[in-house]
């Protein structure tokens, strides 16, 4: 019982510690962790965000670089110059070596046939007329296309620039290399997971994707989703990828620069962070969780510790108290036995008196008479004894402090003993230290001490036994063992033993004080006396006699 | 008869008739009373040798203060305190008043008869 008391008084001091150290803890580590996680995503979608917005300026500029020079040339030539291949050659050489990125150039007249042209492709005499771009430019004036196959059957968009020269019209055309365009869109790629690309309203890759699809593919992003202003968005795409992804329309609203970057990529440094911080709480977590555990349970174990010595002391307590208040009684009791026994013995007396006369002396039962009086007399003596002990041994209770051989003593009063002992056949053994300081106490109540317990034990073990005495020196005490091998102490006698009146002796041949006394000698002489019994192999009385030095003389 | 005289005061009874009669046997002229106060009467108008006093007597006087009394009145009257164990303190403040002794209770007739004895010797010599 007392035992899980103490177990649940330790479960609950962990729980509670655990408790209170662990909800801090963990409510501080989730915040710190929200708060970082929080700014890390905001600054890693300004960083997206201001990707897409550099990007687009610059495939802006780009864009708006290639028109204006085509727009310049269209300005400065006429219809019959340009007409002239050699001089659309130059112009070509020099716009390439100037700005770079035109695969062709190309002239086609207001009927849409194409007039003159340089570049790669044969697209000399092809009629545009059909061709949705060509009404496009025709009516714009200005006009860059979509990415698209054409005649020459490979992706490329191009630029168109229309000139109005009195009635007649005509359209300077450029094809933009996909190769180099592709890669300035490229160019914001960042990272193993950074992509960038291009759209049209309907979805459709205008440059070559990194993963997930080629030019002229269809994508998997909604180009609605997107508005006037830069959005960042964070998307799941076919692969199950969680991917941060950017998107600005260019200047021309049709094209849409895409910048995606993988979610998990761009939080590593967060997910590091995190990571540590989970470390610290476990390490953190481990050492309140041992600190806690140890601390208790030794805390718990030192308050078990002092109230088991606290009971002890309290039940010694109660034990003196229990014989004071038994003695008090037990002389109050005694007193009032005294008179009633001083009544018989008067009685008997005056009845033996009567007896001495003539008439009764001649009695034949005379005899009979004179010894059942004697019978009574001693019987009044016996009760006296019992009386005249208590109460003698109440009134010279107070020690008289000299110096005391405890060795000595013992050895007087085994020899005091040694006619009974030997009569009982049993052998007593002595093993005294002879370490033994001489000490201040009181011989004779010592001695008083020592003969009862060991008279007690040469009663209790009957015939052909041993009793051990021993002495030591204990820490602050000098300590006597007095062992038998006698039968031992019922445990349900172990707890009176020391109750006044209280013997195992035969009616008639124990008077129940002796152990009585002697606890109340060696209390007031300030040491202890205790006793372990096991019943079947012996009891043994240890009586411990306070260590004090010697009176100077 | 004995030339001289002893009253026993105790209260009870029983002790006291018998204690009475067997001194009485032995030819000492012994009165008994059951009280203070009585022996007080008794010692004033009788010439009493030795008192032989019980000092616990619930109601009334008890023995010192009885003890206190006789002395005033007859301060060679010896008297032997009869005491209980538990009232040893109590027997020696009655010798510091002037007790011959005390003697303690239950007491044999022949531990009692040289006490007397005694007593009667040293009031035989104090008035000499």
């Amino acid at each position: 019982m007392e035992d899980s008391r103490y177990k649940k008084l330790q479960r609950v001091y962990i729980v509670l510690i655990l408790l209170v150290s662990f909800t801090p803890l963990f409510l501080l580590g989730g915040i710190m962790y929200y708060q970082v996680a929080k700014t890390y995503r905001i600054k890693i979608e300004e960083q997206i965000r201001y990707r897409a917005i550099s990007q687009t300026d610059s495939i802006d500029l780009f864009l708006k670089e290639r028109t204006a020079i085509l727009a310049a040339i269209a300005d400065t030539v006429n219809f019959d110059q340009i007409l002239d291949e050699k001089n659309l050659l130059k112009i070509f050489e020099i716009i390439n070596l100037r700005a770079g990125a035109f695969v062709d150039l190309g002239v086609i007249d207001q009927a849409g046939q194409h007039r003159a042209y340089v570049g790669p492709y044969e697209l000399r005499g092809l009629n545009y007329f059909q061709q949705p771009w060509f009404s496009e430019v025709m009516t714009k004036g200005v006009y860059i296309s979509d990415v698209f196959t054409g005649f020459r059957a490979s992706p490329h968009f191009i630029i168109a620039i229309r000139r109005q020269e009195d009635k007649n019209c005509w359209i300077l055309r450029t094809t933009i290399d996909p190769d180099i365009f592709g890669g300035i869109v490229r160019s914001a790629q960042i990272g193993k997971t950074g992509d960038a690309f291009i759209v049209n309203k309907e979805g459709t890759y205008q440059t070559t994707p990194r993963f997930y699809g080629n030019i002229l593919g269809k994508t998997d992003i909604d180009p609605s989703k997107f508005g006037g202003l830069t959005t960042v968005n964070e998307e799941i795409n076919s692969q199950g990828e969680k991917r941060l992804t950017a998107g600005r329309w260019l200047k021309n609203k049709t094209w849409l620069l895409i910048i995606s970057q993988d979610v998990s990529e761009e939080m590593g440094g967060l997910l590091q962070t995190r990571n540590q911080e989970i470390a610290i709480i476990l390490v953190g977590s481990i050492l309140i969780i041992l600190t806690t555990v140890i601390t208790t349970r030794l805390t718990v174990a030192k308050l078990e510790e002092a109230d088991t010595r606290m009971n002890e002391l309290n039940a010694k307590l109660l034990q003196s108290d229990k014989l004071a208040a038994l003695g008090k009684m037990a002389a109050g009791v005694a007193h009032e036995i005294n008179n009633p026994l001083a009544v018989i013995l008067q009685k008997t007396g005056w009845m033996e008196d009567l007896l001495e006369d003539e008439a009764l002396k001649n009695s034949k039962e005379i005899v009979e008479y004179r010894a059942s009086l004697k019978k009574i007399e001693e019987h009044v003596e016996r009760a006296r004894k019992v009386v005249h002990n208590m109460l003698g041994y109440a009134r010279k209770m107070e020690p008289r402090l000299e110096d005391v051989d405890i060795n000595e003593t013992l050895r007087q009063t085994i020899s005091m003993l040694e006619n009974y002992a030997r009569l009982n056949s049993i052998e007593v053994k002595t093993i005294l230290s002879p370490d033994i300081p001489i000490i201040a106490s009181d011989q004779s109540q010592l001695q008083q001490v020592f003969l009862n317990i060991i008279s007690n034990a040469i009663d209790a073990t009957g015939r052909d036994g041993l009793i051990e005495v021993k002495s030591a020196v204990g820490e602050t005490t000098i300590d006597v063992m007095i062992a038998d091998n006698g039968p031992g102490i019922q445990e349900e006698q172990q707890k009176r033993i020391f109750d006044p009146f209280f013997t195992t002796k035969q009616t008639g041949k124990g008077t129940g004080l002796g152990l009585w006394i002697t606890y109340n000698i060696v209390e007031k002489l300030g040491g202890s006396i205790s006793f372990n019994s096991e019943v079947g192999r012996g009891t043994t009385f240890t009586v411990k006699i306070p260590n004090a030095p010697p009176t100077e003389k | 008869m004995q030339d001289f005289s002893v009253l026993v005061v105790d209260d009870e009874e029983d002790l006291l008739e018998t204690l009475v009669n067997r001194l009485n046997r032995r030819t000492i002229r012994t009165h008994g009373v059951t009280s203070g106060e009585e022996a007080l009467k008794v010692i004033k108008e009788k010439p009493i040798d030795v008192v032989i006093l019980d000092i616990k007597m619930p109601g009334g006087m008890d023995g010192i203060e009885t003890l206190r009394e006789i002395k005033k009145i007859n301060p060679l009257c010896e008297v032997i305190l009869l005491t209980g164990h538990g009232a040893v303190e109590t027997g020696i403040e009655g010798m510091s008043l002037g007790a011959f002794d005390y003697i303690l209770k239950p007491v044999r007739l022949e531990e009692l008869l040289p006490k007397i004895a005694e007593a009667v010797e040293k009031k035989r010599g104090q008035v000499q």
